[in-house]
């Protein structure tokens, strides 16, 4: 059982909070993504999990237990880089042996076989036993990597960004494989990334890391479709959320002049609001109330994404690729009232929470 | 204007050939997009085009002139690379301005210059300030903007994209295009994302181990790969590729997978499209064409959900077909959860076939419905 608790943790480098207060459940078994921009705080996190550094302030729990007092080997975590830490000169099986080899461990060579072949049937490396690492493909280092990591069998997994590295169609390979792994060895992993992508379809909760501060754990559908402000909004979801000026009226908001008016969720002391809508709910149709000129065509094969301009202001729609698009053609829109986000652009804050 | 002609460029390294025969046409005000992997030869193309790389055999032409024994300084063609090579020292301003300083033009025509494309690339706030106190991207538009200012016949971009964040990425990608569009300079573009080429390009140009595979629209490259190499590079998620085998079936054809008892029914007109004489045929479905039915349905093959990936507009859901797995693209929250049954077909409109020993698409085209 490995769930992972930070208390009011604090950690600061010089002046800098690198992280800022951070009270976070990672329950056992679960597949944990922290999903921030560089210097959000996010690889600290995962260092302080590992006992590479200590915090300034507040506690970590590993499995109930405050670890505080545990070095980073008797943390029984294991960390997998971004950077494959293999020993080039050794061969695939003793890569993976050797976390098993050391002395604080005494396992026998029958044992030692069983967990380096288990490992290497799971991750599909058997005919690749015999090779030295530098023989190896950036896909199938990282494999190894992870091998290294799983004859452990630590109470949790932590990975720093594990597949920046590779290249787009091995990183979409590797992203099913290891979501797969996940589930199979039902163990606890916590996986930093700043690619949104990585996170929505990998973890089974998200925790969304700006400078230090924790902005919103949830499901990759709440956190995509429950932003809570307007950092989670623009960060999550390619192409970004649309955010527009919006102007409220008692219990609406009108857009572009007013040639669109939505209901508002909540009530309002904001005289105007930061309105998100992301492309696939702005509806490119002939009877839309908005009038635009196309400013962009972008072709992504399965669909198209083309940016609008209404007046100076740009935003994005998706639409079916088969439909004629020509750029500064007039065409209308209208934005999916269920669809729209509320953000008071005084705090950035959702109105429905 | 400027056309850019490439024939018969052949450059090898010792006995291994970094571009091999490449015969290509860019013509006046196109964006080009050259797309392939790392060591496919497209950065060496681009550098034979500046200049800045001798070639073995071909011509390069530009306007019908061969440029090979011109300098790179004489071929009137600006270079962005991905690191932004702008002079710490110097502002934002006199970067631009640098190109221009060789010249004899007057201050006030510099001046003119600089502005004119610090405001079509939105810097204009930032002319004062020196490289190291700006953000990636501005940094990357200073860069632009220098390549810009002598209003060269031809912008040549080696990945420029490559070092910003997916954020900023997605924003250069329409900000260039616009930048294109205003200045119709001939722009050929490098880069390894299928994304930006497919997004940006006019046309693309795919490579792979120095050898031109494809040039088409980026419709064309999608929706008609010349082979399985196109196929699987242009497109996320990749496409789907499986061994399979066409039989008569009564009225109609039977696509059926060597490795799993399944089998579908496609027009008849595929029987006489898929004649790959004794070289196997190799399917290929992207995850889009794979239609999928919550419920049994004739034509629809039982199949087990084994991954799903939600991507907030779509999910990507992962599906044990016997022992193969396909991937499908679903709206989101379609596909319940890991474990459940689901009852998909492939839509033959979107199905393509290959020669499972050269790789070469044998472009059938086919109706939608079967059925």
């Amino acid at each position: 059982m490995a769930q992972i608790e930070f208390q009011s943790v604090t950690k600061k480098f010089g002046t800098n909070r690198a992280l800022d207060d951070l009270t976070l459940s990672v329950g056992d078994g679960e597949f944990f993504v922290l999903l921030g921009p560089t210097g959000a705080g996010k690889t600290t996190a995962l260092r302080l999990i590992a006992g590479l550094d200590m915090p300034d302030t507040g506690a970590i729990h590993i499995a109930g237990d405050d670890v505080h007092d545990l070095t980073a080997a008797e943390r029984d975590v294991a960390l997998v880089f971004q950077y494959y830490s293999l020993y080039p000169r050794y061969t695939v099986r003793q890569n993976l042996e050797f976390p098993l080899k050391s002395k604080i461990h005494s396992f026998s060579q029958a044992e030692i076989d069983d967990r380096v072949n288990q490992a290497a049937k799971t991750l599909r490396i058997t005919h690749l036993m015999d090779r030295k690492t530098d023989r190896l493909s950036g896909g199938e280092m990282q494999r190894v990597s992870i091998g290294r990591a799983i004859v452990r069998e630590p109470r949790a997994f932590l990975m720093d960004e594990p597949l920046s590295n590779l290249d787009a169609k091995l990183r979409e390979a590797l992203r099913a494989e290891l979501k797969e792994l996940q589930i199979r060895l039902k163990a606890t992993f916590v996986f930093v990334t700043h690619d949104q992508v990585e996170a929505m379809s990998m973890g089974d909760k998200v925790g969304v890391l700006n400078n230090g501060k924790l902005v919103q754990v949830g499901t990759p559908w709440e956190i995509y479709n429950r932003p809570r402000d307007l950092f989670v909004a623009s960060f999550v979801g390619s192409p970004s959320m649309n955010l527009l000026p919006g102007v409220v009226s008692g219990d609406e908001c009108s857009l572009f002049g007013a040639a669109q008016v939505l209901k508002l969720p909540a009530a309002t002391g904001a005289a105007k609001l930061t309105i998100g809508i992301r492309a696939e709910d702005v509806a490119v149709v002939p009877d839309g109330p908005v009038q635009a000129v196309i400013h962009d065509v972008e072709n992504h094969g399965v669909e198209k994404i083309v940016t609008l301009r209404v007046g100076d202001q740009l935003l994005k729609a998706t639409v079916p690729s088969q439909m004629q698009t020509s750029v500064d053609a007039a065409v209308a829109f209208r934005i999916d009232p269920d669809k729209a986000h509320f953000f008071d652009p005084a705090t950035g804050q959702n109105l429905i929470f | 204007m400027a056309e850019i002609i490439l024939r018969d460029i052949e450059k090898n390294f010792g006995s291994a050939y970094v571009i091999r025969k490449l015969n290509l046409t860019i013509k006046d005000r196109e964006f080009v997009v050259l797309l392939g992997p790392s060591g496919c030869g497209k950065t060496t193309t681009l550098r034979a085009i500046a200049g800045l790389e001798e070639i073995d055999t071909g011509d390069i032409l530009i306007d019908g002139k061969p440029v090979q024994n011109l300098e790179a300084g004489d071929r009137d063609i600006a270079f962005v690379f991905q690191l932004f090579a702008l002079y710490p020292h110097l502002t934002a301003y006199e970067n631009i301005a640098f190109p221009l300083r060789a010249t004899n033009e007057s201050k006030a025509d510099v001046d003119r210059k600089v502005r004119d494309v610090a405001r079509s690339l939105q810097i204009e706030h930032l002319l004062d300030k020196r490289p190291s106190s700006l953000a990636g991207g501005d940094m990357q538009r200073v860069a632009i903007g220098r390549a810009l200012v002598r209003r060269p016949k031809a912008m040549l971009m080696d990945e420029p994209m490559g070092a910003l964040d997916a954020k900023l990425r997605e924003e250069m990608r329409t900000e260039l295009k616009r930048l294109h569009l205003e200045n119709e300079a001939t722009t050929v573009y490098v880069t390894h994302d299928q994304v930006e080429a497919m997004s940006m390009a006019d046309r693309i140009a795919i490579m792979n181990e120095g050898i031109l595979q494809q040039v088409g629209t980026p419709d064309e490259v999608y929706h008609d790969p010349a082979n399985l190499f196109v196929a699987q590079f242009v497109g996320s998620p990749v496409m789907n590729i499986l061994q399979a085998s066409v039989q008569p079936d009564g009225d109609f054809a039977r696509v059926s997978f060597d490795l799993a008892d399944v089998g579908f029914t496609y027009p008849a007109a595929l029987l006489s499209q898929v004649q790959a004489g004794g070289d196997g045929l190799t399917l290929g479905i992207r995850p889009e064409g794979v239609e999928l039915r919550r419920e049994a349905a004739p034509g629809f093959a039982a199949a087990q959900v084994q991954l799903i990936e939600p991507l907030g507009a779509f999910d990507i859901v992962d599906l044990k077909l016997g022992p193969n797995t396909l991937r499908a693209r679903t709206k989101s929250g379609f596909a319940g959860k890991i474990g459940d049954a689901l009852w998909l077909r492939l839509d033959p409109a979107q199905t393509h076939f290959f020669n499972a020993r050269t790789g070469e698409s044998l472009h059938v085209r086919l109706a939608h419905g079967a059925n």
